[in-house]
């Protein structure tokens, strides 16, 4: 018997392509590419590969505008992540993936298959997994469902990071009412690995022998694509799409999986993710221009009674499809089985261009990989949203007054600046022995033992907050606070990785949002140089109480070259009584573009969101980017720290908190309604707060003129209390703000905790 | 002196202990497979850190059973030292080579952080570069490190000297706020009777370089070659 002699989907069905989550052209697409009628089977294929999930059917023409090329890219978008060469033999593997549909059902195991689901895009590069980061939204904490999913997605990252002994090194946290519904779950892993060992997903050599190695094959996370393509509706329960993890098993892979790439007979990799084993086998083959003939009956399996469909779709955690040398399957095998893992021959790499499955000899599907592969591709209409600029006005005459020390608690208090202890304390972030500095500092810095001459830094970076108000913006100060991070600690951004979380792209209003995020990350990274190597998108992120606002997350690694002659690389509290208080960059000179607009002041201490987020000065950024670079290498910073959420006020308490230590200084304050607050408090600008010896501040200064970046002297380390005083208003004599360190630290450390703790 | 670094399945710590002993200390290291059931040519036999068989059932009460654990005991009984850093620790003290039991922490969560340690004991093979009362940075990372004894057990084990870390301070001072899952005494490292065995919650080799902000981890490790030497 044949395919062809199967019934057909639509003799089978009414409007069969409802069920397989498709449109009626994309039904009749298909039939086209076919030149027949799909059966049941075939279309459910289609049905997850031409997911949104899978197939960014809404937003690849607009990602094409992104720059993914540079002298050390090595492997760009298209791959299971990107890779970069870091120099002497070295690559490392860097991406980011949301999970927020699972999340939001299922906190825990939602961002528990998260964390296995990169770890494995990173294996499938050949890289060993060295970092984790997370980017997480919540609502706000005081709606105990905001609760509930913080900490249920906190315990699913600690629970599969820890076990599987990836250090989780860094993240961020923003609350906000629109993510109430609908957290943002966004991870990201860095591998490192030998240049010459970089693996690929393309599959080749006909007569090659396709395996499944991993877990057994069970009927979680069927239409988990499907799933995550559509919007989250209250009344269905779609727990059952969410997979389960088994962070044991994924360590037992990681071990395994470079074990059998050690041996060189492994010709092409690939997670089973989304879409399982449909997605891995009909990419590999599309990839490499073959073909590949499956039969399903040797997929080892959990459960009886599984459906051909069901095995294709599953979307059963722990387990990689690779194509490997005909006759070493029984040395890969061995190695599963030492290991404790399964490893089983599934079919053969054929040169005609067919994925054709069968189970026990009966024909299951025959189907052009690329046809699957390669998925429709929209450009949706795009439309500004109505009454978006209505919001940009600010007029500060209107806020009432709030003491400068008072503002400065409440900041310091607020979730999304407040420590996140409570959240990486439950991360293993040390296991590896390559967190030089820890969690909680402006970037994490990883020496390489391998390497020792270099160190890496990650950081990740983004603002629903400005994302609401203006989604250029908010994508280019997330590229731009990341880079700041990274020179911050005197590392080089060498790449990005990001997330783009939006609600449903067929709304022109979002859309017109998605557009101009992809512009704003496209013109900040070729302002920068910095290459977008890789990343996800993740629409129809809405529920019953509304969309989220565009929210682009950036996740950038960076180098620091020579780590090992860097005297001191600087973390962000103040490290010595006495030390001299400098700040560089933009916001330093005399006509700073410092705004409220966006603000985090605005948000915490007067409950409102509104006006234009900062524009960025990226030629500027580029400067004082270097300038930290080079600052850093010459020993001259002793701590540095970039100014962003409550601007310059948060980041010198900050400072102090860190290093236990207080700190006076002096700022000049404009005169006019509000400008003190927004000295104090804006954000914008490209501005890093750092600390120096006395005896190197004329070196600091004469680099900064020879990289034209403004700088100001403002103060002095010392004591045990912040003084920022007035040079120019305010009553002589009488500090802006006059505060024990002790009191900043404990809003600082409480304002999260407190969440944490309560039910 | 030959260490030896059990690798279960599961262990995340296996090769940053083997990384400590070979590139920091420059003593030789090889790892040894959970499922030999003999040793190699070994001094020292170290059970890392990690989650063995995924913690399931309970932390260590899996590996506990495994083939290299009978060898490990036959190992033990004849002097051989045996090193339990964190999940090492659990499964000594669920293979009864260390007495008493690791519970959750009273947080119920997993914690990692860097804290202070007291020594309690520095007359035994591990712990002979230290001296008494020396208070050490050391970092722990676990969900289960409670220790827990009855209190004739517990009587016993401090008499005997048995309790060779605690928690405390940066002072030195034994706080409730300087306990972090809630063990009883205080209690961070135990050894058997004998002296030879020894387990404990915090991890020495995350603490045996100044790259990674404390070498104070390195000097167990170095008690061991002078244990080495005094033995020779």
């Amino acid at each position: 018997m044949s395919v062809r002699e199967l019934p057909t989907a639509q003799e089978s069905l009414r409007a069969p392509w409802e069920l397989a989550g498709l449109t009626p052209e994309e039904y009749e697409e298909i039939c086209r590419r076919l030149g027949r009628e799909p059966n049941p089977t075939e279309l459910a294929m289609f049905g997850v590969m031409w997911s949104e999930h899978c197939s960014y059917k809404h937003s690849r023409i607009v990602l094409q505008a992104l720059p993914t090329s540079g002298p050390r890219i090595l492997r760009g978008p298209g791959e299971n992540a990107g890779v970069i060469d870091i120099g002497d033999g070295w690559a490392v593997a860097f991406k980011m993936e949301s999970h927020n549909h699972p999340s939001a059902v299922d906190p825990f195991n939602g961002a528990a298959t998260g964390v296995g689901g990169i770890i494995r895009d990173i294996l499938a590069m050949g890289a060993r997994p060295i970092a984790l980061l997370d980017s997480l939204r919540f609502g706000p904490l005081e709606d105990p469902r905001a609760r509930r999913m913080l900490r249920g997605v906190v315990c699913g990252i600690s629970t599969y990071g820890n076990d599987i002994g990836v250090p989780t090194v860094g993240g961020e946290v923003e609350t906000g009412p629109w993510y109430t519904k609908t957290p943002l779950v966004n991870v990201a892993c860095l591998g490192l690995l030998r240049v010459e060992s970089i693996a690929t997903s393309r599959a080749q050599g006909p007569g090659n022998l396709v395996m499944v190695v991993g877990a057994r094959t069970g009927r979680d996370g069927i239409h988990g694509a499907s799933f995550a393509s559509a919007e989250l509706d209250e009344g269905r329960d779609e727990r059952s799409s969410v997979q389960i993890g088994d962070p044991f098993t994924g360590k037992l892979l990681i071990e395994a999986t470079l074990e059998a790439l050690a041996t060189g007979s492994v010709v092409a990799i690939q997670d089973m993710g989304a879409a399982g084993l449909t997605c891995a086998a009909s990419e590999m083959a599309a990839r490499g221009g073959v073909g590949m003939v499956l039969d399903l009956e040797h997929v080892p399996r959990r459960e009886t009674g599984m459906e051909p469909v069901e095995v294709l779709l599953s979307e059963s955690q722990e387990r990689m499809l690779m194509v490997i040398r005909r006759g070493a399957e029984e040395r890969i095998k061995e190695i599963f089985r030492r290991w404790g893992l399964e490893a089983e021959v599934l079919g053969e790499v054929v040169r005609e261009k067919v994925l054709r499955v069968s189970d026990g000899g009966t024909p299951v599907a025959e189907l052009p990989p690329e046809a699957l592969a390669e998925g429709p591709r929209y450009k949706p209409e795009a439309r500004e949203p109505a009454g978006l600029q209505d919001f940009w006005p600010l007029d500060l005459s209107e806020l009432p007054e709030v003491p400068p020390g008072e503002a400065l608690l409440t900041l310091l208090a607020d979730p999304d600046i407040a420590s996140k202890e409570a959240i990486y304390e439950q991360y293993d972030h040390m296991v590896q022995l390559r967190t030089v500095i820890l969690p909680g500092a402006d970037a994490a810095v990883l020496r390489l033992p391998e390497c020792p001459s270099k160190a890496l830094a990650l950081a990740v970076d983004g603002k629903g907050r400005y994302g609401v108000l203006d989604p250029y913006r908010a994508a280019v100060l997330a590229v731009s606070e990341a880079a700041a991070n990274l020179a911050c600690c005197g590392a080089q951004p060498l790449g990005v990785t990001d997330c783009l979380n939006f609600a449903n792209p067929e709304d022109p209003e979002v859309f017109w949002t998605f557009v101009r995020s992809v512009e704003g990350l496209s013109d900040a990274c070729r302002a920068l140089d910095i290459p977008i190597i890789g990343g996800n998108v993740s629409f129809y992120n809405e529920s019953s109480a509304g969309p989220i606002p565009p929210t682009v997350v950036v996740a950038m690694v960076g180098l620091l070259e020579d780590a090992h002659r860097i005297p001191r690389i600087p973390s962000a509290g103040f490290a010595q009584e006495g030390d001299r208080i400098l700040l560089v960059g933009s916001g330093a000179g005399s006509q700073p573009p410092l705004t409220l607009g966006g603000s985090c002041y605005l948000k915490a201490v007067h409950g409102q969101v509104r006006g234009r987020p900062p524009e960025v000065d990226l030629s500027m950024h580029r400067r004082l980017l270097r300038l930290m670079i080079e600052a850093v290498r010459r020993g001259l910073v002793r701590s540095s720290h970039d100014c962003s959420d409550g601007g310059f006020a948060v980041a010198l308490a900050e400072c102090c908190i860190l290093g236990r230590l207080g700190a006076h200084v002096q700022v000049a304050i404009p005169e006019g309604k509000g400008r003190r607050e927004e000295i104090l408090f804006g954000e914008g600008g490209s501005r890093i707060l750092l600390s120096t010896s006395p005896e190197a501040v004329q070196s600091l200064l004469s680099l900064a003129a020879e990289h034209d970046v403004p700088v100001q002297v403002l103060g002095v380390v010392g004591g045990d209390r912040l003084v920022i005083g007035s040079m120019n208003s305010g009553i002589p004599g009488q500090p802006l703000l006059d505060l024990p360190v002790r009191d900043l630290e404990e809003a600082w450390r409480n304002g999260f905790r407190r969440w944490m703790e309560e039910a | 002196m030959r260490f030896g670094v059990v690798i279960f399945p599961g262990s995340t710590c296996d090769q940053d202990c083997l990384y400590v002993i070979r590139k920091v200390l420059g003593a030789p290291a090889v790892p040894v497979w959970h499922a030999s059931s003999k040793l190699p040519e070994v001094d020292v036999v170290i059970l890392p850190g990690g989650f063995s068989y995924g913690d399931y059932l309970r932390a260590g009460a899996i590996a506990a059973t495994s083939p290299v654990m009978g060898a490990i005991r036959r190992f033990a009984q004849e002097g051989g030292l045996v090193l339990g850093i964190c999940n090492g620790f659990q499964i000594l003290v669920e293979a009864g080579l260390l007495p008493g039991a690791l519970l959750s922490n009273l947080s119920t969560r997993f914690l990692c952080r860097t804290v202070h340690v007291r020594v309690e004991n520095p007359h035994t093979p591990f712990t002979r570069a230290y001296h008494q009362g020396q208070v050490l940075r050391l970092p722990i990372a676990h969900a289960a490190g409670r220790y827990y004894a009855p209190s004739p057990l517990l009587t016993e084990l401090e008499t005997r000297g048995q309790v060779v870390f605690r928690y405390c301070d940066e002072a030195g001072q034994t706080t409730p706020e300087a306990n972090p899952n809630g063990s009883v005494h205080h209690i961070a490292g135990i050894c058997n009777e004998r002296g030879n065995v020894l387990g404990l919650m915090p991890h020495p080799e995350r603490s045996s370089e100044s790259a990674l902000g404390s070498e104070d981890g390195l000097l167990l490790f170095h008690s061991l070659l002078l244990q080495a030497e005094a033995v020779r």
